[in-house]
């Protein structure tokens, strides 16, 4: 099922790191939207995802397709995981209680390379 | 790779590189890291202020560092488009 896989992914209750990769996997059949960092957007069903996060999309619909009909002509892409910036996913589709307990799980797990460190605050009285 | 180019060989695609630039050609290969080899291709430059131009290139092979979006291209809708009349800003470039 796609919650078994999902827990998966999040490394259920040992100290595995979060993927990605199998995370999407879960995710494959969905429409999702991708913003990539030229700025443009697209939306598609999620056909597939591989280990560098390249995405393939189909039935591919540009956001604001008036701007950009370099692109009118496309159905299905291929999106290079690099150039990715955003994927927006259905809060539907995910157990967003599971992605957030394993994101303190694994903050729990490693703290030293998770902590940020604030200075403390300054003071000054004029 | 799961998300294979493998369905591409062979048609026709257009690419869109990290530059903003758009060309078109028919997919004979590709590798790990997506370099591509593009037969009969030409670039499609954009303008706000004229129709579309079409640079001939020939047989090209373009890097995978410098590629964003692999696009099957849907030859019927793409012969119905009058490039002439198409005035669009160019894509923008990638920035990390």
């Amino acid at each position: 099922t796609g919650h078994e896989e999902a827990s998966r992914a999040l490394g259920g209750a040992g100290m595995a790191t979060f993927q990605f990769n199998s995370f999407f996997k879960t995710l494959i059949g969905k429409e999702i939207a991708v913003e990539l960092k030229n700025d443009v957007a697209l939306t598609g069903t999620l056909h597939s995802v591989d280990q560098y996060l390249n995405i393939k999309l189909t039935d591919v619909q540009v956001v604001d397709a008036d701007r950009f009909p370099q692109l009118a002509a496309m159905k299905n892409c291929f999106i290079r995981g690099s150039v990715i910036r955003y994927v927006q996913i259905p809060a539907a589709e995910v157990d967003t209680e599971l992605l957030q307990d394993a994101a303190r799980q694994q903050t729990k797990d490693a703290p030293s390379s998770n902590a940020t460190t604030t200075a403390a605050p300054a003071t000054a009285s004029a | 790779m799961a998300a294979s180019l493998d369905q591409l060989v062979n048609k026709v695609i257009t690419v869109v590189t990290n530059d903003g630039r758009n060309i078109v050609g028919n997919l004979r290969g590709y590798d790990q890291t997506t370099n591509l080899i593009l037969d009969d291709c030409h670039e499609r430059v954009f303008s706000t202020t004229a129709g579309v131009q079409q640079e001939v290139l020939g047989l090209y092979i373009i890097r995978g560092d410098n590629i964003a979006i692999i696009g099957e291209l849907d030859q019927d809708v793409d012969s119905q488009a009058d490039l002439s009349v198409v005035r669009a800003e160019p894509l923008k470039p990638v920035t990390h």
